[in-house]
């Protein structure tokens, strides 16, 4: 299957035209130039090979090798994402074991919620001024809500027998919410930590674009620039295959703490 | 001299939903001997888990109150274990994590390997043995669950064990395999247990003595049938004892037709309702030969 859409996509393409064939036209109006187009497979594994052989290379600001740019997303992403980790988990436990502070920040959750993480954005390079942190405060929102939720759903549906088995046992809350509530709870929540990894990751490539300086993010855009769609279309792949491995991470971890009830 | 376990003027009412209170039971008073199995039986609805569930400390009755071991009971306590009817094992640990769970919260100070040695004794006590024990909960069936949940209970020494209609949810070959084992178990242990169920059968092979409590609303506890049948008690054998039907037939009676006419007596204020003591013993020498009527001698206290 691959290796059929491949071929079909190697001979869509049209050769490009040697320059000695180009008439006196096409030469004035710069077609000799080497032509921005789609790339063919064959181009962009040979790309691949030579950013992948060298993936730590740095040659100044506007050429990192591709493991460099790929490197700083993900500690963006990282930051952010334990940042929103560490506030929305306990905070989620907050709102999901008690009803009135659920009442009272659901309608600011609600609020919050569906505003375009990139939307943040103008706010936090105004009032934080640094580009990098106001990238990682961008992850930080943007993955903030769906582990928030999450926890505090989990939270609340953990069954009242399993509470009462606590109870009776005379935990304390501390012990009750470590022993009980977080491992009944953990599926929902893990479930909103792989929405929330796929959502930062999906964010800090646009967010890089804005602030640039460095990133996948950042180096799909300047490649854009520089017309070298060949390196644009492997870093599209580079992004899918992170993206990817940072899901099945978490993937991994879901299977190992679910139970079946 | 107040009994070891002692429920004095228990009373609770609920809101309605129709703005009014619906009285589940009033004034109701009795006690429970140390080492005593004592087993409570009366249609669904009439407040059997009510009453558990304030035993426990899970619940707090409207007024009246419990007192154990000269304690009043305030909130849930390992002295007090249950076992639910829905096992409520913690479906995330294995069988024998669900039992050293509950010993380590009761012998914080015991080494990891004592619990572990400890909880594979109760294990094995109601039968579960081997690999099982490292299995989780969900792989179990039923019966093996309740036992789990019965082995968790007993490990942990409670002075009181409450049951919640155990083997309601079991198949009638299994229910009494698991009998059997409470009984033995029971037996070693001279725990004090507190249980509800629905089946007679059960509470007559089980019980020392049987409370019986009216339906509801405003139900109460209006008997206490002692079990005049030695013990070691065993199901194919008690049937034969004089004492079985006569017994069984008073609470068919009960349950069938008394229980209903008794139902939403108010208490007279003021009075405490101990349930009126029942005791049928046919193998007793009648002292009285004018009275033909079964061996019914009630005894009020
Ligand atoms: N939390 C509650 N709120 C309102 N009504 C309740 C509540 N708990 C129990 N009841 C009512 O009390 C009555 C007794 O319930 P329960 O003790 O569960 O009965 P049983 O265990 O004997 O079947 C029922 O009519 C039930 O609807
Ligand atoms: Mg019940």
């Amino acid at each position: 299957m691959l290796l059929v859409g491949l071929l079909v996509w190697e001979a869509a393409i049209p050769a490009q035209k040697a320059v000695e064939e180009l008439t006196e036209y096409e030469r004035l109006t710069g077609a000799g130039a080497a032509k921005a187009g789609v790339p063919p497979p064959s181009q962009v594994i040979a790309k691949a090979w030579e950013q992948l052989s060298n993936p730590f290379y740095d040659a100044g600001p506007n050429d990192k090798g591709i493991g460099i740019q790929i490197g700083y997303s993900i500690y963006r992403v990282l930051t952010g994402y334990f940042l929103a980790a560490l506030v929305a988990i306990p905070f989620g436990f907050l709102i999901g074991m008690s009803q009135v502070a659920y009442k009272a920040f659901n309608p600011f959750i609600q609020v919050l919620r569906p505003i375009s993480p990139l939307a943040w954005m103008p706010l936090a390079l105004f009032v934080i001024g640094d580009s990098e942190a106001s990238a990682i405060f961008v992850i930080f929102i943007c993955s903030i809500w769906p582990m928030l939720i999450n926890t505090a759903f989990g939270v609340a549906g953990v069954r009242e027998d399993w509470i009462n088995v606590a109870r009776t046992h005379e935990l304390g809350p501390v012990k009750t919410a470590f022993t009980v509530i977080l491992p009944a709870a953990a599926p929902t929540i893990v479930t909103g930590m792989r929405i929330s990894i796929g959502i930062a990751w999906l964010v800090i490539v646009a967010a890089e674009m804005l602030v640039g300086g460095t990133g996948i993010g950042y180096y799909v855009w300047n490649e854009w620039n520089n017309l070298d769609l060949t390196s644009v279309v492997f870093s599209i792949l580079m992004i899918g295959v992170v993206g990817m491995t940072l899901d099945a991470m978490f993937g991994f971890l879901q299977r190992r703490i679910s139970y079946v009830e | 001299m107040k009994p070891y376990l002692s429920i004095e003027n228990l009373t609770q009412r609920f809101p309605d939903g129709a703005g009014g209170e619906l009285t589940v039971f009033e004034d109701a008073s009795f006690g429970v001997e140390k080492g005593e199995f004592v087993v409570i039986l009366g249609h669904s609805g009439c407040g059997k888990s009510t009453i558990m569930n304030i035993l426990a400390g899970l619940a707090e009755p409207t007024s009246g109150g419990v007192i154990m071991d000269g304690v009043e009971v305030k909130g849930p306590s390992l002295d007090r274990g249950v076992v639910f009817q829905n096992y409520s094992l913690l479906p995330w640990l294995t069988t024998l994590k669900n039992v050293t769970f509950g010993v380590a919260a009761r012998y914080p100070d015991w080494s990891k390997a004592k619990v572990e040695e400890h909880a594979t004794k109760f294990l094995a006590m109601v039968g579960l043995e081997g690999d099982v024990i490292y299995r989780k909960p969900s792989q179990l069936s039923g019966g093996m669950r309740q036992r789990v949940s019965i082995a968790r209970a007993f490990a942990n020494h409670p002075k009181l064990l409450l049951l919640d209609e155990p083997f309601g949810a079991l198949d009638a070959l299994t229910r009494g395999t698991i009998q059997d084992e409470l009984l033995k178990i029971w037996g070693q242990m001279e725990q004090t247990v507190f249980m509800i169920t629905h089946d007679i059968d059960e509470a007559i092979l089980l019980a020392d003595r049987i409370l019986l409590m009216t339906n509801g609303p405003q139900a109460c506890v209006a008997e206490s049938v002692e079990i005049t049948i030695p013990r070691p008690r065993n199901r194919t054998e008690i049937v034969e004892h004089p004492n079985y039907y006569a017994i069984r037939n008073h609470l068919v009676q009960f349950l069938g037709k008394r229980s209903k006419e008794l139902s939403g007596r108010t208490a007279v204020a003021g009075e405490i309702n101990r349930p009126e003591t029942v005791r049928i013993d046919k193998t007793e020498p009648q002292d009285d030969p004018e009275d033909t009527r079964p061996a019914l001698v009630a005894v009020s206290n």
